[in-house]
């Protein structure tokens, strides 16, 4: 009896053992067309887009220099607004100064007399280092006039860093009636 | 006996990788000592890029230095900002108001979605395949579209300040963002077929890069490194800040611990930072974007720590205030930093060839690093 179990049991391994082989077989070659089934999902993918060419999701960087339109918000340089009379809104407060983490602005105050024989704190020059400053936003967001904004202008390189330091206001310009 | 140059006292090679080298996304140099292919030891040498941020920072105002976390970890850099913000207003008790916490909190999980689709682009790319990195551009664009229109900047934004946010958002925000969900819906599927599924990338992530959860929580790894292996730590469901605990979502968690599961845990987060977007874009509450506040902050005497969730992991912000204008010393908890530690612990005995695949899914951003 115990004989005949002994070889019952031995039969079943060899069973299990035919089985395992199968098995491994068959799993190797489901792995191999799994895998190439794979990349040819892949690929379709790939060929779509190659034969649909037709969606340009790119910019045309520089040839759409003409059509190129930035958001009001992009926040290119700063720069002093003038109206058509050359006039500013700058009192020379200052605050932009102060809140500027990198001493982009330097603002270089004079005193103008009035008609009346009064004096008066204006701006002689906005000084603003371009090649210093990292458009933080905070110097408009700090101005109490509004007489400083963010320009779209993107294209700064130049060939000599000194022409990066600017001075904003406008050669005559002078601060605009009711403003304080 | 006279040590050759370039071997070590066994006989094993020194190679560099970096400081300039594409795969390591930025100027990290990595001493590694190989006997034949196998990696026996990683070394990184840091400070290529070290700027003293912390140091900066301690002559700036609390208004100013928040610009600079932007270029620590630039890929997520609007979080950067909102931990910052969010630790001067713990610090002063300043209540922001609801419209400011939901738009903050669609910036911060837009960036997030940002920096996992670049991540996934670079990663393919890292394991040599070159077209996955157009199509994960393709969304990010739209991304960094919105950013400039709201923002006014693709990458370095500053937006968030102290008490809200800087400006109110563009007229076109909420439709954007729609159009957004609607063209990462329809591509998301695309990201499968092309690399998930791929048997190549299959076999050249699974079972590499072992990182238990043992050793994940000694080396201080956090974000989705350690979800992957199976490490609660999302900061957004420990330590809720904003409104996130009042939001639907799932924290994401892998069992695998080797590099196929931290990439599915980026995949799946972004699905979940979509979940938290739908829940809100058409949610804005009205009211005031930014609350009043004194011209010249100053904060109390004292120690402040906030922790926000980046896309890399916790990021932490510590000041030490003395009561003046500055802070007295900042020290930035970054995640990369911490994650970087546990590279040496995860390619040893690998092969060289799988150190960018492990490299690729720990997803390091240099300058976080050397700050």
């Amino acid at each position: 009896m115990q004989e005949f179990k002994k070889e019952v049991s031995f039969v079943e391994k060899n069973k299990i053992a035919i089985k395992k082989k199968n098995m491994f077989i068959v799993n190797y070659i489901k792995d191999v067309f799994n895998g190439v089934k794979s990349l040819v999902v892949g690929l379709r993918r790939t060929m779509y887009y190659f034969s649909h060419h037709k969606e340009i999701i790119t910019e045309q960087y520089p040839d759409n220099r003409d059509t190129l339109v930035l958001p009001d918000r992009f926040k290119g340089e700063v720069i002093l607004v003038h109206d058509e009379n050359n006039e500013h809104a700058c009192t020379g407060c200052t605050a932009c100064e102060l809140a500027c983490p990198n001493a982009t602005i330097k603002i270089i105050t004079k005193f103008d007399i009035s008609p009346e024989g009064k004096k008066k704190k204006a701006i002689d020059k906005f000084v603003y280092h371009l090649e210093l400053c990292t458009m933080c936003n905070l110097c408009i967001v700090a101005c109490p006039t509004d007489a400083i904004k963010m320009a779209q202008t993107f294209e700064h390189s130049v060939y000599n860093r000194a022409e990066l330091t600017k001075v904003l206001n406008k050669q005559g310009s002078k601060i605009r009636e009711g403003v304080e | 006996m006279v040590e050759e140059i370039g071997r070590t006292a066994d006989g094993d090679i020194i190679i560099n990788v970096g400081p300039q080298h594409p795969a390591t996304h930025g100027v990290l140099h990595l001493v590694i000592t190989i006997n034949g292919e196998t990696i026996k030891k990683v070394e990184p040498h840091l400070g290529y890029i070290h700027r003293s941020i912390e140091k900066m920072c301690e002559s700036l105002t609390y208004r100013q230095f928040i610009y600079v976390t932007s270029r620590m970890d630039y890929l997520s850099s609007h979080i950067n900002n909102h931990a910052c913000a969010l630790c001067v207003e713990k610090a002063l008790q300043i209540e922001v108001s609801s419209r400011a916490q939901v738009v903050r909190i669609l910036l911060d999980e837009l960036t997030r979605i940002a920096s996992h689709e670049l991540w996934w682009g670079a990663m393919a790319m890292d394991l040599g395949a070159f077209t996955p990195f157009f199509h994960a551009f393709r969304e990010r664009e739209t991304i960094n579209d919105i950013m400039e229109e709201t923002c006014g900047a693709r990458l370095t934004m500053n937006y968030i300040v102290p008490g809200g946010i800087m400006q109110d958002i563009h007229p076109n925000f909420q439709k954007r963002i729609k159009d957004f969900i609607k063209l990462y819906k329809s591509k998301i599927s695309e990201y499968d077929e092309l690399v998930t599924g791929n048997i190549i990338f299959q076999n050249r992530m699974k079972g590499v890069g072992y990182l238990s959860a043992e050793d994940a929580i000694s080396f201080g790894v956090t974000g989705p490194a350690a979800r992957g292996s199976n490490i609660s730590c999302d900061v957004r469901k420990i330590y809720p800040y904003e409104i996130y605990d009042q939001l639907e979502f799932v924290e994401v968690l892998e069992t695998g611990c080797d590099s196929f599961a931290r990439y599915m845990v980026r995949i799946r987060e972004m699905n979940q930072s979509i979940r938290i977007i739908e829940q809100l874009v058409d949610n804005i509450p009205e009211g005031d974007f930014q609350t009043k506040t004194k011209a010249v902050l100053k904060l109390p005497k004292g120690e402040f720590y906030q922790r926000v969730e980046t896309a890399r992991g916790e990021f932490g912000v510590y000041i030490v205030s003395e009561g003046g204008t500055t802070p007295y010393r900042i020290k930035f908890r970054s995640p990369g930093f911490s994650n970087l530690s546990a590279l040496d612990h995860m390619a040893r005995g690998s092969k060289l060839g799988d150190l960018v695949a492990i490299m690729g899914t720990l997803d390091l951003v240099i300058p976080d690093i050397d700050r």
